[in-house]
Protein backbone atom coordinates (compact mmCIF):
# COMPACT_ATOMS: atom_id res chain seq x y z
CA UNK A 1 0.00 0.00 0.00
CA UNK A 2 1.79 3.44 -1.60
CA UNK A 3 1.43 6.66 0.30
CA UNK A 4 -0.34 9.17 -1.14
CA UNK A 5 2.27 12.62 -1.10
CA UNK A 6 1.30 15.93 -1.95
CA UNK A 7 3.94 18.77 -1.98
CA UNK A 8 2.77 22.06 -2.21
CA UNK A 9 4.17 25.57 -1.97
CA UNK A 10 2.22 29.07 -2.37
CA UNK A 11 4.05 29.16 -5.60
CA UNK A 12 2.65 26.06 -7.68
CA UNK A 13 1.86 22.08 -6.30
CA UNK A 14 5.60 20.89 -6.25
CA UNK A 15 4.51 16.83 -5.80
CA UNK A 16 1.60 14.90 -6.41
CA UNK A 17 1.77 10.86 -6.15
CA UNK A 18 2.09 7.46 -4.34
CA UNK A 19 5.71 7.06 -2.59
CA UNK A 20 6.90 4.45 -0.46
CA UNK A 21 8.08 6.37 2.12
CA UNK A 22 9.06 9.96 2.97
CA UNK A 23 11.62 11.35 5.22
CA UNK A 24 10.80 15.44 6.38
CA UNK A 25 12.78 17.24 8.41
CA UNK A 26 9.92 18.08 11.82
CA UNK A 27 10.57 20.91 14.54
CA UNK A 28 11.59 18.16 16.91
CA UNK A 29 13.95 16.10 14.41
CA UNK A 30 13.35 13.92 11.46
CA UNK A 31 10.51 12.04 10.67
CA UNK A 32 10.31 9.04 8.64
CA UNK A 33 6.72 8.44 7.34
CA UNK A 34 5.47 4.97 5.73
CA UNK A 35 1.99 4.07 4.95
CA UNK A 36 -0.55 3.47 7.66
CA UNK A 37 1.15 5.74 9.73
CA UNK A 38 -0.91 7.15 12.88
CA UNK A 39 -2.82 10.44 12.17
CA UNK A 40 -0.03 13.67 12.88
CA UNK A 41 0.20 16.72 12.81
CA UNK A 42 3.59 18.56 12.98
CA UNK A 43 5.32 21.76 11.67
CA UNK A 44 8.74 21.43 9.69
CA UNK A 45 11.87 23.51 9.27
CA UNK A 46 14.13 24.32 7.03
CA UNK A 47 15.94 21.09 5.64
CA UNK A 48 16.36 18.03 3.40
CA UNK A 49 13.19 16.19 2.39
CA UNK A 50 13.58 12.50 0.98
CA UNK A 51 11.32 10.41 -1.44
CA UNK A 52 11.70 6.94 -1.34
CA UNK A 53 9.84 5.36 -4.06
CA UNK A 54 10.75 2.08 -6.03
CA UNK A 55 14.21 2.16 -4.98
CA UNK A 56 14.94 5.20 -5.79
CA UNK A 57 15.13 8.50 -4.04
CA UNK A 58 14.79 11.97 -4.63
CA UNK A 59 16.16 14.89 -2.40
CA UNK A 60 14.30 18.17 -2.05
CA UNK A 61 15.35 21.40 0.00
CA UNK A 62 11.97 22.57 2.03
CA UNK A 63 11.44 25.33 4.10
CA UNK A 64 8.87 25.88 7.14
CA UNK A 65 5.59 24.63 6.92
CA UNK A 66 2.82 22.39 8.20
CA UNK A 67 2.40 18.59 7.53
CA UNK A 68 -0.82 16.47 8.15
CA UNK A 69 -0.20 12.69 7.98
CA UNK A 70 -3.21 10.39 8.11
CA UNK A 71 -2.71 6.77 7.60
CA UNK A 72 -2.77 6.62 3.31
CA UNK A 73 -1.86 10.36 2.91
CA UNK A 74 0.71 13.13 3.78
CA UNK A 75 0.24 16.31 3.06
CA UNK A 76 2.89 19.10 3.41
CA UNK A 77 2.20 22.80 3.11
CA UNK A 78 5.70 24.70 2.58
CA UNK A 79 7.15 27.85 1.62
CA UNK A 80 9.96 26.38 -0.65
CA UNK A 81 10.52 23.17 -2.01
CA UNK A 82 13.40 22.71 -4.47
CA UNK A 83 14.72 19.63 -6.05
CA UNK A 84 18.49 19.14 -4.76
CA UNK A 85 19.47 18.40 -8.30
CA UNK A 86 18.28 21.65 -9.74
CA UNK A 87 19.48 23.87 -7.23
CA UNK A 88 22.38 26.20 -9.12
CA UNK A 89 24.73 27.08 -6.61
CA UNK A 90 26.15 30.55 -8.19
CA UNK A 91 22.69 31.94 -8.53
CA UNK A 92 21.97 31.35 -4.65
CA UNK A 93 24.96 32.61 -3.77
CA UNK A 94 24.32 36.12 -5.51
CA UNK A 95 20.98 35.90 -4.11
CA UNK A 96 22.05 35.48 -1.10
CA UNK A 97 24.70 38.10 -0.92
CA UNK A 98 21.73 40.44 -2.81
CA UNK A 99 19.68 39.59 0.36
CA UNK A 100 22.54 40.30 3.01
CA UNK A 101 22.83 43.97 1.32
CA UNK A 102 19.44 44.91 0.93
CA UNK A 103 19.30 43.44 4.75
CA UNK A 104 22.14 46.03 5.85
CA UNK A 105 20.00 48.82 3.89
CA UNK A 106 17.26 48.55 6.34
CA UNK A 107 17.33 50.31 9.68
CA UNK A 108 16.57 48.27 12.53
CA UNK A 109 13.44 48.67 14.19
CA UNK A 110 12.14 49.90 11.19
CA UNK A 111 10.56 48.34 8.11
CA UNK A 112 9.77 45.10 9.66
CA UNK A 113 7.99 43.54 7.25
CA UNK A 114 10.95 44.28 4.55
CA UNK A 115 13.53 42.84 7.57
CA UNK A 116 11.46 39.29 7.64
CA UNK A 117 10.97 39.19 4.00
CA UNK A 118 14.47 39.16 3.57
CA UNK A 119 15.57 37.57 6.64
CA UNK A 120 13.45 34.58 5.15
CA UNK A 121 14.95 34.68 1.83
CA UNK A 122 18.36 34.59 3.55
CA UNK A 123 17.37 31.46 5.63
CA UNK A 124 15.99 29.66 2.39
CA UNK A 125 19.18 30.40 0.36
CA UNK A 126 20.93 28.52 3.19
CA UNK A 127 19.17 25.55 3.68
CA UNK A 128 19.55 25.41 -0.39
CA UNK A 129 23.19 25.97 -0.37
CA UNK A 130 24.10 23.54 2.23
CA UNK A 131 22.04 20.68 1.46
CA UNK A 132 23.30 20.78 -1.78
CA UNK A 133 26.60 20.85 -0.93
CA UNK A 134 26.28 18.48 1.79
CA UNK A 135 24.81 16.06 -1.39
CA UNK A 136 27.85 17.03 -3.26
CA UNK A 137 30.03 15.39 -0.82
CA UNK A 138 28.70 12.35 -0.47
CA UNK B 1 -28.34 67.69 -41.59
CA UNK B 2 -24.64 68.25 -39.99
CA UNK B 3 -22.18 69.27 -42.25
CA UNK B 4 -19.61 67.00 -43.78
CA UNK B 5 -17.06 68.94 -41.72
CA UNK B 6 -18.35 68.25 -38.37
CA UNK B 7 -19.04 64.65 -39.13
CA UNK B 8 -15.36 64.36 -40.13
CA UNK B 9 -14.56 65.99 -36.72
CA UNK B 10 -15.94 63.27 -34.76
CA UNK B 11 -14.70 60.61 -36.91
CA UNK B 12 -11.23 61.85 -36.10
CA UNK B 13 -12.42 62.35 -32.19
CA UNK B 14 -13.92 58.63 -32.48
CA UNK B 15 -10.87 57.40 -34.07
CA UNK B 16 -8.50 58.54 -31.37
CA UNK B 17 -10.74 57.25 -28.48
CA UNK B 18 -10.77 53.78 -29.44
CA UNK B 19 -7.05 53.99 -30.02
CA UNK B 20 -6.64 55.01 -26.50
CA UNK B 21 -9.12 52.04 -25.34
CA UNK B 22 -7.34 49.97 -27.78
CA UNK B 23 -3.83 50.77 -25.95
CA UNK B 24 -5.74 50.19 -22.24
CA UNK B 25 -6.62 46.71 -23.61
CA UNK B 26 -3.54 45.94 -24.88
CA UNK B 27 -1.89 46.91 -21.42
CA UNK B 28 -4.21 45.25 -19.30
CA UNK B 29 -4.30 41.90 -21.09
CA UNK B 30 -0.78 41.77 -20.43
CA UNK B 31 -1.30 42.15 -16.86
CA UNK B 32 -4.15 39.82 -16.58
CA UNK B 33 -1.97 36.94 -17.82
CA UNK B 34 0.10 37.52 -14.78
CA UNK B 35 -2.63 38.11 -12.71
CA UNK B 36 -4.04 35.30 -13.57
CA UNK B 37 -0.88 32.83 -13.43
CA UNK B 38 -0.38 34.10 -9.98
CA UNK B 39 -3.65 33.47 -8.60
CA UNK B 40 -3.63 30.43 -9.87
CA UNK B 41 -0.57 29.14 -8.67
CA UNK B 42 -1.11 29.90 -5.06
CA UNK B 43 -4.99 28.80 -4.86
CA UNK B 44 -3.98 25.01 -4.38
CA UNK B 45 -1.71 25.90 -1.26
CA UNK B 46 -4.71 28.24 -0.11
CA UNK B 47 -7.28 25.98 -0.12
CA UNK B 48 -5.48 23.41 1.56
CA UNK B 49 -4.37 24.90 4.08
CA UNK B 50 -8.05 26.00 4.75
CA UNK B 51 -9.05 22.55 4.34
CA UNK B 52 -6.78 21.53 6.83
CA UNK B 53 -7.49 23.81 9.34
CA UNK B 54 -11.40 23.50 9.09
CA UNK B 55 -11.14 19.92 9.85
CA UNK B 56 -8.79 20.49 12.94
CA UNK B 57 -11.00 23.12 14.35
CA UNK B 58 -13.81 20.99 14.38
CA UNK B 59 -11.91 18.57 16.55
CA UNK B 60 -9.63 21.10 18.24
CA UNK B 61 -10.52 21.17 22.33
CA UNK B 62 -11.82 24.43 23.23
CA UNK B 63 -9.78 27.63 23.64
CA UNK B 64 -6.49 25.98 21.92
CA UNK B 65 -6.24 29.00 19.92
CA UNK B 66 -8.11 32.29 19.76
CA UNK B 67 -8.26 31.96 16.19
CA UNK B 68 -10.56 29.12 16.42
CA UNK B 69 -13.34 30.86 18.52
CA UNK B 70 -15.55 33.35 17.84
CA UNK B 71 -14.08 36.49 18.96
CA UNK B 72 -14.94 37.96 22.14
CA UNK B 73 -16.17 41.44 21.38
CA UNK B 74 -19.65 42.14 19.41
CA UNK B 75 -17.98 44.43 16.20
CA UNK B 76 -16.86 43.20 13.05
CA UNK B 77 -14.61 44.43 10.95
CA UNK B 78 -14.67 43.90 7.12
CA UNK B 79 -11.84 44.18 5.03
CA UNK B 80 -12.80 45.64 1.38
CA UNK B 81 -10.26 44.65 -1.46
CA UNK B 82 -11.32 47.11 -4.12
CA UNK B 83 -9.08 48.73 -7.03
CA UNK B 84 -6.84 51.77 -6.86
CA UNK B 85 -8.00 52.80 -10.63
CA UNK B 86 -11.21 52.66 -12.40
CA UNK B 87 -12.14 52.24 -15.91
CA UNK B 88 -12.83 48.42 -14.77
CA UNK B 89 -16.64 48.38 -15.88
CA UNK B 90 -19.23 47.50 -12.79
CA UNK B 91 -16.34 45.47 -10.28
CA UNK B 92 -16.14 47.95 -7.34
CA UNK B 93 -19.49 48.64 -7.47
CA UNK B 94 -20.77 45.09 -7.37
CA UNK B 95 -18.47 44.51 -4.56
CA UNK B 96 -19.43 47.71 -2.54
CA UNK B 97 -23.27 46.81 -3.22
CA UNK B 98 -22.50 43.13 -2.14
CA UNK B 99 -20.89 44.72 1.37
CA UNK B 100 -23.59 47.00 1.79
CA UNK B 101 -26.70 44.26 1.11
CA UNK B 102 -25.19 41.63 3.22
CA UNK B 103 -26.57 42.24 6.70
CA UNK B 104 -23.79 43.12 8.61
CA UNK B 105 -25.49 45.70 11.39
CA UNK B 106 -24.28 48.74 12.67
CA UNK B 107 -21.57 47.35 14.63
CA UNK B 108 -18.77 47.55 11.50
CA UNK B 109 -15.49 49.36 11.30
CA UNK B 110 -13.51 49.15 7.84
CA UNK B 111 -10.03 48.48 6.53
CA UNK B 112 -9.67 48.85 2.84
CA UNK B 113 -7.44 48.14 0.53
CA UNK B 114 -7.53 49.91 -2.81
CA UNK B 115 -8.67 54.01 -3.68
CA UNK B 116 -11.52 53.20 -4.64
CA UNK B 117 -12.90 51.42 -1.46
CA UNK B 118 -11.47 54.22 0.39
CA UNK B 119 -13.19 57.00 -1.00
CA UNK B 120 -16.72 55.04 -1.65
CA UNK B 121 -16.45 54.42 2.06
CA UNK B 122 -16.05 57.56 3.90
CA UNK B 123 -18.42 58.73 0.80
CA UNK B 124 -20.89 56.74 2.74
CA UNK B 125 -19.61 57.96 6.12
CA UNK B 126 -18.58 54.21 7.19
CA UNK B 127 -16.34 53.85 9.83
CA UNK B 128 -12.97 53.69 8.41
CA UNK B 129 -10.29 52.40 10.57
CA UNK B 130 -7.24 51.97 7.99
CA UNK B 131 -6.18 51.88 4.11
CA UNK B 132 -3.35 50.20 2.94
CA UNK B 133 -2.33 50.66 -0.38
CA UNK B 134 -0.69 47.72 -1.88
CA UNK B 135 1.23 48.27 -4.87
CA UNK B 136 0.82 46.31 -8.27
CA UNK B 137 2.18 43.61 -8.32
CA UNK B 138 0.90 42.60 -5.21
CA UNK B 139 4.09 41.66 -2.80
CA UNK B 140 3.90 39.13 0.00
CA UNK B 141 5.13 41.89 2.68
CA UNK B 142 3.16 44.47 1.89
CA UNK B 143 -0.14 42.03 2.62
CA UNK B 144 1.69 40.75 5.81
CA UNK B 145 1.63 44.09 7.05
CA UNK B 146 -2.27 44.06 6.67
CA UNK B 147 -2.43 40.97 8.52
CA UNK B 148 -0.51 41.60 11.37
CA UNK B 149 -2.84 44.67 11.49
CA UNK B 150 -6.07 42.48 11.84
CA UNK B 151 -4.61 39.64 14.00
CA UNK B 152 -3.77 42.60 16.74
CA UNK B 153 -7.40 44.28 16.39
CA UNK B 154 -8.79 40.62 16.66
CA UNK B 155 -6.85 39.80 19.50
CA UNK B 156 -7.77 42.65 20.98
CA UNK B 157 -11.15 41.04 21.97
CA UNK B 158 -13.59 44.19 20.41
CA UNK B 159 -14.29 42.31 17.12
CA UNK B 160 -16.45 38.84 17.15
CA UNK B 161 -15.02 37.85 13.63
CA UNK B 162 -13.03 39.73 10.68
CA UNK B 163 -14.36 39.46 6.99
CA UNK B 164 -13.02 39.93 4.02
CA UNK B 165 -14.78 41.34 0.55
CA UNK B 166 -13.23 40.89 -2.55
CA UNK B 167 -14.04 39.95 -6.00
CA UNK B 168 -13.93 36.12 -6.79
CA UNK B 169 -12.08 35.35 -9.59
CA UNK B 170 -13.46 32.64 -11.97
CA UNK B 171 -12.70 33.25 -15.67
CA UNK B 172 -11.65 36.43 -17.93
CA UNK B 173 -15.57 37.33 -17.96
CA UNK B 174 -16.95 36.28 -14.70
CA UNK B 175 -15.61 38.08 -11.41
CA UNK B 176 -18.09 37.29 -8.15
CA UNK B 177 -18.40 39.85 -5.33
CA UNK B 178 -17.78 37.94 -1.98
CA UNK B 179 -17.61 37.97 1.48
CA UNK B 180 -15.63 35.37 3.34
CA UNK B 181 -15.18 35.74 6.83
CA UNK B 182 -11.10 35.23 7.53
CA UNK B 183 -11.25 34.82 11.63
CA UNK B 184 -12.18 32.83 13.37
CA UNK B 185 -11.36 30.22 10.92
CA UNK B 186 -14.08 29.11 8.80
CA UNK B 187 -14.10 27.50 5.13
CA UNK B 188 -13.61 29.81 2.28
CA UNK B 189 -13.91 30.15 -1.25
CA UNK B 190 -11.50 31.05 -3.47
CA UNK B 191 -11.56 31.37 -6.99
CA UNK B 192 -15.34 29.95 -7.77
CA UNK B 193 -15.44 26.19 -7.01
CA UNK B 194 -16.82 25.58 -3.32
CA UNK B 195 -14.23 22.85 -2.20
CA UNK B 196 -16.93 22.53 0.80
CA UNK B 197 -19.90 20.83 0.17
CA UNK B 198 -21.63 19.92 3.29
CA UNK B 199 -22.20 16.15 2.87
CA UNK B 200 -18.54 15.85 2.38
CA UNK B 201 -18.09 17.49 5.20
CA UNK B 202 -20.44 15.48 7.41
CA UNK B 203 -18.37 12.16 6.57
CA UNK B 204 -14.91 13.94 7.36
CA UNK B 205 -15.88 14.82 10.35
CA UNK B 206 -17.51 11.83 11.65
CA UNK B 207 -14.49 10.23 10.37
CA UNK B 208 -12.05 12.56 11.84
CA UNK B 209 -8.77 10.31 13.13
CA UNK B 210 -7.43 11.74 17.03
CA UNK B 211 -4.50 13.81 15.49
CA UNK B 212 -1.38 13.53 17.53
CA UNK B 213 0.26 16.93 17.46
CA UNK B 214 4.33 17.53 17.64
CA UNK B 215 5.27 19.21 19.50
CA UNK B 216 1.67 20.22 20.97
CA UNK B 217 -1.12 21.46 19.99
CA UNK B 218 -1.37 24.93 21.17
CA UNK B 219 2.03 25.18 19.74
CA UNK B 220 1.62 24.02 16.31
CA UNK B 221 -1.59 26.51 15.80
CA UNK B 222 0.73 29.41 17.14
CA UNK B 223 3.16 28.78 13.97
CA UNK B 224 0.38 27.81 11.63
CA UNK B 225 -2.44 30.09 11.89
CA UNK B 226 -0.58 33.57 11.69
CA UNK B 227 0.42 32.19 8.69
CA UNK B 228 -2.54 31.02 7.52
CA UNK B 229 -4.11 34.53 8.10
CA UNK B 230 -1.39 36.07 6.05
CA UNK B 231 -1.68 33.68 3.28
CA UNK B 232 -5.29 33.01 2.83
CA UNK B 233 -4.97 37.43 3.16
CA UNK B 234 -2.53 37.46 0.31
CA UNK B 235 -4.17 34.76 -1.75
CA UNK B 236 -7.32 37.17 -1.91
CA UNK B 237 -5.62 39.77 -3.06
CA UNK B 238 -4.46 38.10 -5.76
CA UNK B 239 -8.16 36.26 -6.85
CA UNK B 240 -8.82 40.30 -6.66
CA UNK B 241 -6.21 41.94 -8.61
CA UNK B 242 -6.66 38.99 -11.25
CA UNK B 243 -10.47 39.86 -10.94
CA UNK B 244 -9.37 43.70 -11.64
CA UNK B 245 -7.07 43.05 -14.86
CA UNK B 246 -9.76 40.77 -16.34
CA UNK B 247 -12.74 43.07 -16.27
CA UNK B 248 -10.45 46.24 -17.75
CA UNK B 249 -8.97 44.10 -20.15
CA UNK B 250 -13.44 43.20 -21.34
CA UNK B 251 -14.33 46.91 -20.00
CA UNK B 252 -11.80 48.15 -22.79
CA UNK B 253 -12.14 45.63 -25.19
CA UNK B 254 -15.98 46.28 -25.58
CA UNK B 255 -15.20 50.15 -25.21
CA UNK B 256 -12.74 49.34 -28.68
CA UNK B 257 -15.45 47.95 -30.29
CA UNK B 258 -17.92 50.29 -29.62
CA UNK B 259 -15.67 52.92 -30.72
CA UNK B 260 -15.27 51.00 -34.03
CA UNK B 261 -18.90 50.12 -34.46
CA UNK B 262 -19.83 54.21 -34.13
CA UNK B 263 -16.70 54.71 -37.27
CA UNK B 264 -18.55 52.48 -38.99
CA UNK B 265 -22.05 54.56 -38.45
CA UNK B 266 -20.35 57.78 -39.26
CA UNK B 267 -18.65 57.41 -42.36
CA UNK B 268 -21.72 55.47 -43.86
CA UNK B 269 -23.23 58.84 -42.59
CA UNK B 270 -20.45 61.07 -44.17
CA UNK B 271 -20.38 59.09 -47.67
CA UNK B 272 -24.23 59.84 -47.96
CA UNK B 273 -23.77 63.17 -46.32
CA UNK B 274 -20.87 63.69 -49.12
CA UNK B 275 -22.72 62.08 -52.08
CA UNK B 276 -26.15 63.72 -51.28
CA UNK B 277 -23.96 67.04 -51.82
CA UNK B 278 -22.72 66.09 -55.14
CA UNK B 279 -26.04 65.16 -56.15
CA UNK B 280 -27.19 68.20 -55.49
CA UNK B 281 -24.98 70.15 -56.98
CA UNK B 282 -24.67 67.90 -60.41
CA UNK B 283 -28.94 68.84 -60.27
CA UNK B 284 -27.95 72.34 -60.27
CA UNK B 285 -25.62 72.44 -62.90
CA UNK B 286 -28.06 70.53 -65.42
CA UNK B 287 -31.25 72.58 -64.34
CA UNK B 288 -28.95 75.99 -65.23
CA UNK B 289 -27.57 74.73 -68.44
CA UNK B 290 -31.33 72.98 -69.42
CA UNK B 291 -32.36 77.26 -68.57
CA UNK B 292 -29.84 78.51 -70.54
CA UNK B 293 -30.89 76.42 -73.79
Amino acid sequence: MPLNLEIVTPEASIFRGSVDSVELPGVQGEIGVLPMHAPLITTMNYGELRLHNAGSTTNLVVGEGLVEITGAYARILTDMAVDVESIDEAAIEQALERAKQTLDGLKPGEQQEEVAAVMASIQRCTAQLHIRRKRRAV
Amino acid sequence: MPSTRDIRRRIKSVKNTAQITKAMQLVAAAKMKKAQDQAANGRSYAELLNKILVSLKESAEEGVHPYFSAGKGDRTLVVVIATDKGLCGALNTNLLKKVIQSKLGDEVDFVTIGRKATQALSRLRRNLLADFPIRDPARFAEVRAVGRFLQEKYLTGDYQKVLIAFNNFINTVSQVPTVEQLLPVNPVTLGGKRNFDEKAREVVASELPQYTFEPAAAAVFETVLPQYVNGTLYQMVLEARASEHSSRMVAMKNATDNAKQILKDLTLEYNKVRQAAITNELLEITTAKMALE
